[in-house]
């Protein structure tokens, strides 16, 4: 049986692995593990390995997933996180609202932010218990996207579309943050990074300005970053912008539920893997066979030939999914997962 | 006159103001002026919403199409001959989350097409609820982003049970999107998949209150 790290090796060259591999981006669970609650969890590197590594065991998905929480760069920033109890940590009040501050704003050094330090030490930790057995998967907040959090959508539209020197700046700053962030997650043992741009997808940015900003963002930063990249669309949609994608030089595109995923597989031509796209929000809800007939219809859909991997469609899997649940989710994807998938072919 | 709805529209979506002004300029010098500007406003807005359910938009065309039509509105309100609509005392807020687009997109299409609408931000269950007892709400429009603070939309219903509160919830966001029956899981009257439907939704909801009073 083939280790994780070759399964993903080989779906990603193209190949058919020995079964299609899962990605579990479980976070929170994590602290449900260790019965602590979400804010304990995420305040000690040590707590976020110990859950890391019980999840991979309990069930048995085929990455460890380095990802805290997504305002985590805003409060190297500078900025407010709130914890809950039964969700993500959220951005607070974004600390940018007053947009002249753009032309003096420097981003932090990494060295200098003790909240990035801790994920890079649950990053050397992971490294030294998984080695090279199973991925890693460090993520960072695309530069493009980061504004959201950084001074709200509203602000950033107006800017984006009404002041491009402005623009230019923040992207600057941003892409400098996010390719030494990037940079030293790979150092400290990250396999691959998960850049998320949901800023990116079709359904909050018009092509003409994607081609713009994003896109260009995305050239100039993915080239800086050491190691392969995923580029999430955290649910966005994306059909019609693969190509530009695939040009950005990542390797890897996560989906949204809301897109066929076998159309999304056809326009990526072998350029991109794909990843997802199981629906993260409905999933608290399924029944095992609810489970095991979405994981089915994902394999169905894009497995064939490789170039796949299965996952949630958000890129974190919502706290309110149960257990069994994930269970299922497993289950099915080792039984309807294993290659060749001749099961496609006898139900047509 | 679909020319210049045709015009308009394109206006608003290339996120072009100018144009966008220049058209309602051209409207506002004809007949039944501002009868004619408010169906263009309609007519795109209603467009552009139905054009970003189907993926034909993008949210950041909504936004500055909102935007736009919010500020052609403001001149039209200076100059107005054109009533207010009257709808039940409604506010808007958004469930426990600093991010705030919805809520603008909304009060953008609400108010140029001439509703009345509070704003509450950024508001937790109770508080909602309280002010909405304070304010004499009957309509509460709430926008959520996460699964967590959609699920709380259920604490909302009770607590505006709990003071005795007679009153509709319409919800829209990204979690009610990705699972259509989660709206009526959490105890809400509607859902609005876009800004655009929201005048047709208080609409309805101010029918099915008796006598559909303020």
């Amino acid at each position: 049986m083939m280790t994780s790290m070759s399964r993903v090796l080989t779906t990603l060259s193209g190949k058919e692995p020995d079964r299609v591999p899962l990605f579990l981006l479980l976070t929170m669970h994590g602290a449900k593990e260790l019965g602590l609650s979400i804010k304990e969890y995420f305040s000690k590197a040590e707590y976020v390995v110990e859950g890391q590594l019980r999840l991979l065991k309990k069930y048995e998905g085929d990455c460890i997933y380095a990802f805290f929480y997504a305002p985590l760069e805003i409060e190297a920033f500078g900025g407010e996180v709130i914890y809950s109890d039964d969700g993500p940590p959220n951005s607070g009040e974004p600390f940018m609202r007053d947009t002249a501050k753009i032309a003096s704003f420097e981003p932090p050094r990494i060295a200098d932010c003790q909240k990035l330090q801790k994920v890079l030490e649950a990053i050397k930790a992971l490294k030294n218990e998984v080695r090279d057995e199973v991925p890693i998967i460090g993520v960072v907040m695309a530069p493009f996207s980061l504004p959201v959090m950084q001074m709200g959508f509203d602000k950033y539209f107006d800017i984006m579309h009404e002041s491009p020197e402005l623009m230019a700046r923040l992207m600057a700053a941003n892409e400098q943050f996010c390719a030494d962030w990037a940079n030293a997650q790979l150092e400290a043992g990250a396999t691959a990074i998960c850049y998320f741009d949901p800023v990116s997808s079709t359904t909050i940015t018009t092509e003409s300005k994607y081609l713009e900003t994003g896109y260009q963002a995305a050239r100039r930063t993915l080239s800086k970053i050491k190691g392969p990249t995923a580029t999430h669309m955290a649910s966005g949609n994306c059909l019609g912008r693969i190509g530009k994608l695939a040009e950005t030089g990542t390797a890897i595109v996560g989906v949204s539920a809301r897109e066929n995923i076998g159309e999304i597989k056809k326009e990526c031509g072998g350029r991109l893997s794909v990843l997802g796209n199981l629906n993260g929000i409905e999933m608290r809800k399924w029944t095992r066979e609810q489970a095991e007939g979405a994981v089915k219809k994902c394999i169905a859909g894009a497995a064939s030939g490789g170039g796949f991997i299965l996952s949630d469609n958000h890129g974190e899997i919502p706290f309110q999914t149960p257990d069994e649940t994930v269970f299922a989710i497993s289950a099915a994807a080792k039984k309807w997962g294993t290659y060749p998938l001749d099961w496609i072919e006898n139900n047509g | 006159m679909s020319s210049i709805k045709n015009s308009f529209l394109e206006a608003l979506v290339a996120c072009d103001a100018m144009a966008a002004r220049e058209i309602a300029d051209e409207v506002l010098a004809g007949e039944n002026a501002f009868r004619e500007l408010e169906s263009l406003i309609v007519s795109s807005c209603d467009e552009i919403g139905n054009g970003w359910m189907d993926g034909r938009y993008a949210l950041s065309q909504v936004y500055m199409s909102g935007k736009i039509v919010e500020h052609i509105a403001d001149l039209i309100s200076a100059r107005s001959e054109s009533p207010a609509k009257r709808n039940p005392t409604t506010a808007m807020a958004v469930l426990n989350d600093s991010h705030l687009l919805g809520i603008r997109i909304v009060m953008s299409v609400l108010k140029s097409r001439g509703y009345s609408v509070l704003d509450y931000g950024k508001m937790e269950a109770d508080e909602i609820a309280e002010k909405a007892a304070a304010d004499g709400v009957k309509i509460l429009l709430v926008s959520t982003l996460m699964l967590n603070s959609a699920l709380k939309v259920k604490d909302l219903r009770a607590a505006l049970s709990a003071r005795g509160l007679d009153v509709k919830i319409c919800v829209g966001g990204a979690p009610f999107r990705f699972d259509p029956a989660l709206w009526r899981e959490v105890g809400a009257d509607a859902f609005c998949e876009s800004a655009s439907n929201a005048p047709d939704a208080i609409d309805n909801l101010a029918a099915s209150m008796t006598g559909g009073k303020l």
